[in-house]
């Protein structure tokens, strides 16, 4: 309890913070010299053109690739200690997938639970419980034994943001998720995940390079210009009542306005 | 002749049963990682390592599979190395391999025979030494896959989420490329060292075919292997035929078949 009343009190807490981070490659500076913070429950959207570092950054943010210089903290603890990787989702780029992987909507969905963690520990009933709430909450419990590659691109898009947060993570990173995406479906996305941000919990790091989308949402100045990247920053925490632990409950009434979405279309 | 009262043939029907199982369990990642030539690179590296065991006179399977092991290692690091070009490196170890191989053929040329039944498969060969290293592999890869079933599950699916989600992506894709060498280095002795990825792939493809989720699709390509590899035995002993490719000839004949039943069910 201690915890959530902290959460309520300040939510300021810096969840990723880069303090001079370099990186090199091929003896090319790809990223130099970034200081970033990024706290409790903004939205930042990151634009940049190909081979500004986008990727590079995520990918440093997340442990992928160590940087040449510098120190990432997440969650206030040096990338190299920490190890709640459970408080992070994940939704990776979409032309990542193999259309002929044999795993259903299901399997993947429950994939967001496994990691260190829960290494050599079986799948739990409580586990598939929370599985069942990811999918319902997303509107794809029909879904649920279909094979994934099976499924239309904005359908993916669902399944996977569903794995993300079937763990009810603190931050979300998501990594161009509407590539290869029609026009409206990415737009009914991208309200989706705004709609996630202002009513609950979540800080948010999205890539994208789509830039109309994210400026409607996140205004037109960069809050930020490193290099060729930019960082646009919204702030949100209106609701006081955001701290549930509860991924159903949470996600109700985002379910509810999407169903209220789909009905206006 | 009944050839199931045969000691030789039971060995070797044992062994083909084992084989049989850990193949496509470990071969459905292999596949889905894309990496299906990675078996012939390791049976290629392990008939190197078989003929200097001849050569040195030490037990050559054991030989084969240390060198698997290594060329595993090796490809991993290589890989790294050529990051997006991760076939480069197994073309290297692959030609690695099969040049360290001729070499040592020509230098112990008095065991040339022996080697072949290496390259191709033999059930005659497979003693009772053979069998328990085999039988010690299968118990490896068997608790390995149930044990880490999810995190295998998640690495290849999308190996950045499991490195997001803390997996220790980079243990797991050696230890699973170790697995695959000690599985293709014992498997060679039945199957042959030229046709042994078959059995890591064939299986696979036909479930692939058929298979919706993971988890059936990976108790599929054991039921393909286990029937191609029993009744690929069977046909070989009674008609003394080459095992290996009387197996891998039977899984092509049931990746034809599922394939038509897939088209047929679908159109």
């Amino acid at each position: 309890m201690a915890e959530s009343n902290k959460v309520i009190n300040q939510c300021h807490d810096s969840i990723i913070s880069m303090d001079k981070v370099s990186f090199h490659y091929d003896g090319r500076n790809v990223i130099e010299g970034l200081d970033l913070t990024i706290l409790q429950r903004d939205f930042v959207g990151l634009i940049g053109s190909n081979g500004a570092g986008k990727t590079t950054l995520l990918k440093m943010i997340v442990g992928l690739l160590k940087p040449s210089s510098g120190e990432i903290r997440l969650f206030g603890q040096p990338l190299s200690q920490f190890n709640g990787w459970d408080r992070i989702g994940y939704v990776p780029q979409k032309n990542m997938l193999n259309p002929l992987f044999p795993a259903t909507v299901k399997e993947v969905v429950l994939s967001g639970l496994y990691g260190k963690k829960r290494m050599l520990k079986r799948v739990t009933v409580e586990d598939r419980h929370k599985c069942t709430e990811a999918l319902h909450a997303l509107g794809i419990e029909d879904l649920a034994d279909i094979r994934i590659g099976k499924l239309s691109g904005g359908q993916q898009q669902r399944v996977f943001l569903a794995r993300s947060l079937i763990n009810n993570p603190e931050l979300l990173i998501l990594d161009e998720p509407t590539i290869g995406i029609d026009a409206e479906t990415q737009e009914s996305f991208f309200h989706m995940i705004k709609h996630m941000h202002q009513r609950h919990n979540i800080t948010f790091l999205m890539v994208s390079h789509d830039v109309d989308l994210m400026q409607s949402y996140l205004g037109h100045e960069p809050k930020n210009t490193i290099g060729k990247l930019k960082f646009y920053v919204k702030h949100s925490h209106e609701l006081d009542n955001c701290v549930e632990d509860n991924l159903a409950h949470t996600l109700r009434d985002l379910r509810n306005h999407l169903e209220l979405h789909a009905q206006l279309h | 002749m009944d050839i199931f009262t045969l000691d030789f043939f039971l060995r070797a029907l044992i062994g083909g049963i084992l084989i049989g199982l850990m193949a496509p369990m470990i071969g459905l990642f292999v596949v889905l990682r894309r990496l299906s030539m990675i078996g012939d690179t390791l049976a290629h590296v392990s008939i190197a390592g078989v003929a200097f065991g001849f050569l040195i006179n030490v037990y050559p399977l054991l030989l084969g599979l240390i060198f698997a092991v290594v060329a595993a290692f090796a490809i991993e690091h290589l890989r790294r190395t050529f990051r997006s070009y991760a076939e480069l490196s197994i073309a290297i170890i692959l030609s690695g391999g099969i040049a360290l191989a001729s070499v040592l053929f020509t230098l112990g040329r008095g065991f040339n025979m022996n080697v072949m039944s290496y390259l191709f498969g033999s059930i005659l060969t497979l003693n009772r030494m053979d069998l328990w290293l085999v039988a010690v592999v299968t118990l490896f890869i068997v608790l390995f896959v149930l044990l880490f079933y999810k995190e295998l599950f998640l690495l290849t699916f999308d190996e950045d989420a499991a490195s997001v989600s803390g997996l220790p992506a980079r243990w797991l894709n050696i230890i699973l490329t170790v697995m695959t060498a000690l599985v293709v280095s014992v498997a060679i002795k039945i199957v042959g060292a030229l046709l042994v990825s078959a059995l890591l792939t064939l299986p696979v493809a036909c479930s692939l075919a058929v298979g919706r989720g993971f988890r059936p699709t990976l108790w599929m390509a054991i039921v393909f292997s286990e029937v191609a590899v029993v009744g690929g035995l069977v046909i070989s002993g009674l008609w003394n035929l080459a095992p290996g490719g009387t197996i891998v000839l039977l899984l092509i004949g049931f990746l034809l078949v599922t394939l038509t039943v897939r088209k047929g069910l679908r159109i």
